[in-house]
Parts: C-alpha cells; sequence; structure tokens
C-alpha cells in the first residue's frame, strides 16, 4: 500500500469520526431522547431464570400497561447477564450511556445488582433491585437513586427467626452453606435468637453442593434442638429438604425453618418432602383477591404453567410505581423521579403498608408461611398457607443501624 | 505489493481502527475483548507452542483481577503499582502451580492445574476479604500521571496501549530462541532433552510467563469493569480460553486474539436474545470445531496458501 493511499484511509476514519461526535437530537424538555426507556437485566439462561427471567420481562410489560400513558412513549428493553457480572456490567453501562435507558429493574444474582448500583450511582442512574438479596444494597453500597424492592438478607433472618421464637421455638440449630451468604444469614439470625431469649445449641457448616448431609442431620436430630434453620439456598437447600423428610425430621416434631426459598423450589422438591417448612416472603400469588387477579393475568400472559414468583411480583410493583413517580415529575431526571417515588404513597397487591427509606430500603410487610401438606393443597400451585404479616418496622434493619454513607445521622 | 508492505499496511489499517473505535463502538465493549483476547493470548502461549493443555487459567486471571482489586481498593495504591503487584502474585501462583504440573504431561497435566485452579477458586470464596459470592465491588480505577481514568474513552486508549505491549512481548517471546526451543520441546520431546535442553525449566518459565500476561489479563478487567468476583476464578474462565483459542486457532499468534474477540462479541451480543444465549453458543462451537478443526487463522492460511498456488499455476 502506498503512503497516498494510507493517508486517503486515515483522512476516511477521521471524517467519520468527527460525524459520530456531532449528533443532534430534538428534545422534549424533561425527558431524554424524548422517552422513557426501562432496561430489565435478568438472568435468562442461568440458575435464577426461574425466579427472575422471562417472566420478569412479562411483569414488566404488565406494568407499562397499567401505568396508561404518560405523555411519552414508555420502551422496554431486557438482557441476560447470564449469571456474569461483568456481561451484567457492560451492557448496563451501555444502555445508561448510549442508549438512553433511564432505568434498570430487575437485577438477579446479588453480584450483579452491586456491580450494576455502584455503576449506577456513579453516573446518578435509577435502578430498582427486585432480585438480588445482599445487605450491602442498602448498606455500605447503597445509593441515593437506587431503591431495593424486596427484602434482603436482614429482613429475611430477621423476620423468621423472630416469628418462630416467639411462637416458641427456643433451642435452633443451623445447617449453614459454607460461604457469605449463609454466613451472613446465620449471624444476623444468631443474634436475633439470643436478643429474644433463645438459644443457639449447635451448628454445622457445609459446603456448596455437597450431596450427602447424613452427619450433619444426624448431628441435628442429637442437639436437642426443637428448630433447625437451613441457612443455603437454591440446590443445597433443596438436598437438605429432601433428607430431612427421609430423616423423619419434621415428623419427630422439629420445626424446619428456611431462610431463602421461592415458590418453583417447592413445586420441584414436591409437598411431600418440603410439608411442614416455616419460611418468610413478601409475596404469595394465593393471598389475597387482588393478587390472584395479578396471577391470573399472568400466568395467561406467560403463555406457561407457572405463577408469578417474589422477585416477578417485586419487578411489576417497582415498575409501576417508577411511572406513576414518572408522569407526576413530569420528568425522567432520576433525582426529581426518586423524590417523586418517596413522595407518593405505594400500595399494591405487592408493597403493602410500605414507603421508601432514606437508604433506599422499601419497608414493607413480609409474611410468615408454612408449606401445606400434599392433603391441604387443593389445586395447583397451592402451597403455602399464611401464619403471621411480619411489620416492615419489624422486619427491615432499623435506619439508626443502617451503615448506607449518604445517610445522616441524627 | 510485496507480503511485507501489505502486512505492514495492515497493521497500519488496525491501528487507525483501533484508535478511531471509541467514537462507534462503546468502549467497554472493546476493552473487555481486548482483555479477552489477552487471556486467550497468555493461554496459548502454554497451550500452542508448548502443547500442555492447561486447565487452571482462570486462577492467574482471577489471582490477577483479585489482587488488583485489594492494592486499589484496599491497599489505595496508585493504579500502575496495582497493576504490577497483581501481575507478580500471578506470577508466583503460575511458579507454584506450573511447578508442581509440568512434573506430568498430557491429561494429568490438565488435571492437576484444574484441581490447583479449584483449590484458588475455593481459597478466594473462603477468604473474608474476597467478600464471597459479592465479590469486592466499587474499585476505584484511579489515574496515571495527569489522566483521570474514570472516563471510560481515556481508559481505552491506556488499556489499548497497555494490551499492545502486552501482546507484542507475546510476539516476541514466540519469535525468540525461547521460542524457537518451546517448539522444539512441543514437536519432540526425548529429542530436545537431547540436544541438552532442560526441558523442564523452559516448561516453568512459559508458565511463569504465560500466568503474569493471564494476570495482566485480569488486573486489566477489575480497571474498566471496577469489581472482581467469583466468575473470574470459576473454571468456567479457563474453559473459555480454551474456546477462544480453539475458534481463533492455536499456535498461531492471531489466533486466539481473533477467538477471544469473537466470544466476547458473542457473548454480548447474544445477551438481549433472552434464553437461548447457551443454545445459541453451544452450537456455534459445534460448528466451529466441525467446519475449522485448525481453528480460523488456521483455515485462512490453508485457504491463502492454496490461493497462492493456484494463482501462480495459472500465471
Amino acid at each position: 500500500m502506498s503512503l497516498p493511499r494510507i493517508l486517503c484511509c486515515a483522512a476516511v476514519v477521521s471524517a467519520a469520526l468527527g460525524m459520530a461526535t456531532t449528533e443532534l437530537a430534538a428534545q422534549t424538555p424533561g425527558f431524554s431522547g424524548n422517552s422513557v426507556k426501562i432496561g430489565v437485566l435478568t438472568d435468562m439462561s442461568s440458575i435464577n431464570a426461574h425466579m427472575g427471567g422471562p417472566g420478569a420481562v412479562t411483569a414488566v410489560q404488565l406494568a407499562i400497561e397499567d401505568a396508561g400513558p404518560i405523555g411519552v412513549p414508555v420502551e422496554m428493553v431486557s438482557a441476560d447477564h447470564q449469571a456474569k457480572p461483568d456481561v451484567g456490567a457492560s451492557i448496563a453501562r451501555k444502555w445508561y450511556e448510549n442508549d438512553g435507558v433511564d432505568m434498570i429493574t430487575e437485577l438477579t444474582n446479588s453480584a450483579v445488582a452491586l456491580a450494576v448500583q455502584n455503576l449506577a450511582r456513579s453516573l446518578k442512574k435509577v435502578d430498582l433491585v427486585t432480585g438480588g438479596v445482599a445487605d450491602d444494597l442498602v448498606g455500605k453500597s447503597c445509593s441515593p437513586w437506587g431503591i431495593h424492592w424486596t427484602f434482603d438478607t436482614f429482613s429475611l433472618a430477621n423476620g423468621t427467626t423472630r416469628t418462630v421464637v416467639q411462637q416458641g421455638g427456643k433451642k435452633w440449630f443451623f445447617i449453614t452453606a459454607d460461604y457469605a451468604f449463609g454466613h451472613a444469614m446465620e449471624a444476623r439470625a444468631t443474634a436475633v435468637i439470643k436478643a429474644m431469649g433463645g438459644t443457639v445449641v449447635g451448628g454445622a457448616r457445609v459446603p456448596q453442593g455437597t450431596a450427602d448431609l447424613s452427619s450433619y442431620l444426624l448431628q441435628a436430630q442429637a442437639s436437642g434442638a426443637e428448630v433447625i434453620a437451613l441457612a443455603n439456598a437454591g440446590t443445597d437447600f433443596a438436598t437438605a429438604v429432601k433428607q430431612a423428610n427421609e430423616f423423619g425430621i419434621t415428623q419427630s416434631g422439629k420445626r424446619l425453618v428456611a431462610t431463602i426459598i421461592f415458590i418453583p423450589e417447592i413445586d420441584s422438591i414436591g409437598l411431600e418432602s418440603a410439608q411442614g417448612l416455616a419460611l418468610t416472603t413478601n409475596f404469595y400469588w394465593d393471598r389475597d383477591e387482588a393478587s390472584r387477579a395479578f396471577a391470573t393475568r399472568f400466568t395467561a400472559r406467560a403463555g406457561r404453567d407457572v405463577v408469578p414468583t417474589e422477585p416477578q411480583a417485586a419487578v411489576y410493583s417497582a415498575t409501576l410505581h417508577y411511572l406513576k413517580a414518572v408522569k407526576a415529575a413530569g420528568t425522567d431526571d432520576a433525582t426529581a423521579v426518586i423524590a417523586k417515588m418517596k413522595e407518593i404513597p405505594i400500595e399494591d397487591f405487592f408493597a403493602r403498608n410500605a414507603s421508601i427509606r432514606e437508604d433506599g430500603v422499601l419497608v414493607h410487610d413480609l409474611l410468615l408461611l408454612q408449606v401445606k401438606t400434599p392433603a391441604e393443597s387443593k389445586k395447583r400451585w397451592d402451597y403455602y398457607k399464611v401464619l403471621s404479616t411480619i411489620s416492615g418496622k419489624d422486619a427491615f434493619l432499623p435506619l439508626s443501624e443502617s451503615t448506607c454513607p449518604h445517610v445522616k445521622k441524627g | 505489493m510485496s507480503e511485507q508492505t501489505s502486512r505492514a499496511a495492515a497493521l497500519v489499517v488496525l491501528a487507525l481502527a483501533m484508535i478511531a473505535a471509541p467514537a462507534f463502538i462503546y468502549p467497554v465493549f472493546v476493552m473487555n475483548a481486548m482483555v479477552m483476547a489477552l487471556l486467550a493470548a497468555s493461554f496459548n502461549l502454554v497451550f500452542g507452542y508448548t502443547g500442555l493443555l492447561s486447565f487452571g487459567h482462570a486462577a492467574f486471571y482471577g489471582i490477577g483481577s483479585y489482587g488488583a482489586a485489594v492494592l486499589l481498593k484496599d491497599s489505595g495504591w496508585p493504579m500502575p503499582l496495582a497493576m504490577v503487584g497483581a501481575v507478580v502474585a500471578a506470577m508466583v501462583a503460575g511458579f507454584v502451580i506450573g511447578g508442581l504440573a509440568i512434573r506430568r504431561r498430557g491429561i494429568y497435566f490438565a488435571m492437576i492445574t484444574l484441581a490447583l485452579a479449584e483449590i484458588v477458586h475455593f481459597g478466594i470464596v473462603q477468604w473474608p476479604a474476597a467478600g464471597g459470592e459479592n465479590g469486592l465491588q466499587g474499585v476505584p480505577r484511579g489515574s496515571l500521571l495527569w489522566l483521570d481514568l474514570g472516563s471510560s474513552t481515556t481508559l481505552y486508549y491506556v488499556v489499548l496501549v497497555v494490551i499492545t505491549a502486552a501482546l507484542a512481548l507475546t510476539y516476541r517471546i514466540i519469535h525468540s530462541p525461547f521460542g524457537r526451543i518451546l517448539h522444539a520441546i512441543r514437536d519432540n520431546e526425548p529429542r530436545a532433552v537431547s540436544l541438552g535442553y532442560s526441558v523442564d525449566r523452559y516448561l516453568l518459565l512459559a508458565m511463569v510467563l504465560s500466568a503474569g500476561l493471564a494476570g495482566l489479563a485480569g488486573a486489566l478487567k477489575t480497571l474498566i469493569f471496577q469489581f472482581a468476583t467469583l466468575n473470574d476464578v470459576h473454571w468456567g474462565t479457563s474453559g473459555l480460553a480454551v474456546l477462544a483459542c480453539l475458534i481463533g486457532g492455536t499456535g498461531t499468534f492471531w489466533g486466539p486474539i481473533i477467538g477471544g474477540v469473537i466470544l466476547s462479541l458473542l457473548y454480548s451480543l447474544l445477551a438481549e436474545s433472552g434464553e437461548w444465549v447457551s443454545l445459541i453458543l453451544g452450537i456455534i462451537f459445534v460448528v466451529c470445531v466441525h467446519l475449522f478443526r485448525d481453528g480460523i487463522v488456521g483455515r485462512a492460511r490453508a485457504a491463502a496458501g492454496r490461493l497462492k498456488a493456484a494463482t501462480k499455476f495459472t500465471a
């Protein structure tokens, strides 16, 4: 290649460069890109696809329809982070910086949620986390433009243990997954049990993916505990429940307590094994008329044999409230919209007695549920009975103890 | 146009394209692709040139990424020092893992590297400072001299320079007398021994260099995304390096680079196709393995060779 040709190439490249940087667009005052754009970043193909995934996209579509016209078009984009934080973060960055996305939601998988929230904070953008449960999301990684629209590790551990101790379960044994989530759950729950006059008689740390839990279950049986808490999740949890059933632990009068569990997991374990299990959550499709109505619409739209899970109900609620706030504020500016979201009342089938706190916690009522016996279950997905409602004030970490940097300590 | 000038012209065009890229493509995507390319190139240094299939490159990549995160975030080291620290940490790991693994060949070498990398994974899961499955988040990018790296475009040019230098280094290694000896060991080890070369020392040095480059890729990844997570040390990342190499073509300089770029493109492009990502990727891999047995670069070379022979014949 001769020198003139190389120079010619360079000229073409730099001309194109110049054109790309002088982009012009007509703007409606208050709305960037003349529309409100919502990004659903979720797990479509990995271990958490059943609780978020395509169902979360369906829920967001329903929320956009229910919000009605807000003055500008509402668009939705969705992507699969494949449970890889680097994939998730690079999509989120592109959405926020290049594609004019105003709000990212769902964010199942705590590592992805934390990565996106840190990014959203640095770009001053809205993120509504309905999937991840890490305490840091509203603790040291909190964001003035981020709201955590579901339970966290603290409220799950706190809600369940408080209620079960009140109902008379004083002696506890922990079967804990040996990684950060399990450790955090156990530490939180232990603190509550001790504060309420209960005792922890023993515990076992179990490596992730352990297939044979018999020695741990025998320890639990021999410990004299009244309550056996499973501080684990996913497959580890399913294994523990099935084997506890084989050892006749629930039949022997001991109580089995779960810390985090979603309805598809009960479906896969089966009522025969899971019956009697106590758990805390914030949504059950068959709770009342309003939740049943949503579940019916959701199932019809999804076109599959599914009911909405907690993160799917949460993503509906969060998106609907976000769009109401955008309409009321007349802008998609992050600071103005978040202020409006905190101002206007929230009340839907998901968020009961709810309010948004300064640190980004959506304080709302949680439910203590028990898994039905096969005889009690009358229809498909009829899996839980509601034992009690846990007030949001009792369940979530008090604001005075928050480690969130932008919360002013009084 | 002679072969040399056309090659130089291609390099100039590539350089211009890389310099202009941030104006057209999202810089974080390009940086991610470059990191994947460097990881694949580091793996290729061992697999392509000595024939040893390391299934433990995630350990070096992860040590680089966690090392950089800890040094930047907790110890507050300046960016260049943190990068060097992370690379040194990965090289030490390469020395230990390599030292144990090169005593065996073939599948046993792969198994030993995999096992040791799993130990590194487990160690990081249990290490309190690493934040477990949440990873180390919010790592500051810091600054380099007067440059503020907070802007992705500024960071892009820094990463471009570093990765170009690292790839140039692998090119030098491959084409040095040392690289020739690695070739000789791969092709006929007993003969290399009989010629008086201390094979184990050469292999160990190749492992250490490769670990350092993989560690650099990991450290740059932390700098770009501002976090280190368990995904970096997961064996899946080792698998990715293997795949990138196989798709692009092992034992060639450009093969792993092209493979790495293609893989990272696939991951980000397919992210928006919903539940089908894994299936589509799987099909692509099967097709690649069947149609491009010696990788894209290997195939392209063979095709170019045939074309040359054909033109010679007609002329």
